[in-house]
């Protein structure tokens, strides 16, 4: 499993807006660099992010070849009840990667 | 008497200053980090924003790995990490007394792979080494460096110290032209810098990944269109030592995010 960090805060208010960040280790090679003999380095990339939290999807983003490696992508949400994130990261040569992180609200 | 002690001083004195002007003193020294932008950074501040975190990570696997003919691994030996190897990347290059020359952090992970894992040495800037060498610079974050204490280094750092000076490449530039006298300038857009190595190994935003010391000043060589030191040569070390010991008592960073 490639290297992910993602940061949620063990604990929040009900109510309270809340960051969420993560970080993945990934090339995202655009596909459109030559190597030194002329050949085009093929794409592979990270296409697709989700988040669900207790299972439900509450983010999602699309990336593109333009995209630095290592992807850092941080959103906010609203802390409703304790539960679970849940991350996915899907990407070409069929790149896939998870992560969770738990969240107690009080 | 007195007379002739202050005229040896004097003498001294004489010897040491064409040397010393131009190079920064103490209390002016700044590292790369003060020259950042805030968002830059920001993203070495926050570990959970911080890339070169990912190679930590990664090192945190390698360092439980057993490889080699003695299938051992670094831990079995050295244990836990951030006891073992704190404060190790604050003296490095160290010297080494097997080949009685200094030795870089790579090249020390590479000697213990060799000589107690019976493994293969990673290649230089390979993922592997660079993970390892900056899981253990984070076991020294915050620390004084003090790369260039031991007296039996002293000879590797005057050279190292020459090669900073000595003027090379087609634009016949020394180290010491832009970083000794130009640091508060900038090049194109790019601030100038110290060349203070309080980072290494890096994340580097240009590479998008990771790098050593060494791929540092490879890449200003290579901007001075001389022609670059190869990996681990004598010479790079010695600079390597210079560079580090000029950053004497400044606080560790690694693993640094640079522009």
């Amino acid at each position: 499993m490639p290297a992910a960090l993602v940061n949620v805060p063990a604990k929040a208010k009900r109510g309270a807006v809340i960051e969420i960040k993560t970080l993945m280790s990934h090339v995202m090679e655009p596909g459109y660099r030559h190597t030194a003999a002329g050949e085009v380095v093929p794409r592979d990339i990270i296409t697709s992010f989700t988040c669900r939290f207790n299972g439900a999807e509450i983010f999602r983003a699309d990336l593109f070849p333009a995209i630095a490696a290592n992807p850092f992508l941080s959103f906010f949400t609203t802390a409703s009840e304790s539960g679970r994130f849940e991350f996915e990261w899907i990407g070409d040569n069929g790149f896939v990667a998870t992560a969770s992180a738990a969240i107690i609200v009080e | 008497m007195m007379r002739r002690a202050a005229i040896a001083i004097l003498a001294l004195l004489g010897a040491a200053l064409p040397g010393l002007a131009g190079e920064i003193g103490e209390s002016a020294r700044r590292s790369g980090y003060e020259f950042m932008s805030a968002d830059t950074k920001a993203m070495q501040d926050d570990n959970t924003a911080n890339p070169a975190m990912l190679s930590v990570l990664d090192g945190e696997t390698l360092w439980r790995t057993k490889a080699g003919a003695a299938g051992k691994s670094c831990s079995d030996c050295h244990g836990a990490v951030d006891v073992s190897m704190k404060g190790v990347a604050a003296r490095y290059p160290a010297f080494n007394a097997a080949s009685g020359a200094p030795v870089d952090l790579g090249q020390r992970v590479n000697l213990c792979r060799r000589q107690h894992q019976e493994a293969e040495p990673f290649a230089p800037e390979s993922r592997e080494l660079l993970a390892l060498t900056a899981l253990i610079a984070r076991q020294s974050r915050g620390m004084p460096i003090t790369a260039g204490d031991d007296p039996r280094l002293a000879p590797s750092v005057a050279h190292g110290r020459a090669l900073f000076m000595q003027r090379q490449g087609q634009l016949n530039l020394a180290c010491t032209n832009c970083h000794d006298d130009n640091w508060d300038k900038h090049l194109a857009g790019s601030a100038i810098t110290q060349a203070q190595p309080t980072g290494y190994p890096i994340y580097r935003l240009e590479w998008q990944g990771m790098g050593s010391l060494q791929r540092r000043l490879r890449g200003c060589m290579t901007g001075v269109r001389a022609q670059a030191y190869d990996f681990d040569a004598p010479d790079m070390i010695a600079l390597e030592l210079y560079l580090t010991s000029r950053a004497h008592g400044m606080a560790v960073e690694a693993p640094a995010v640079r522009p």
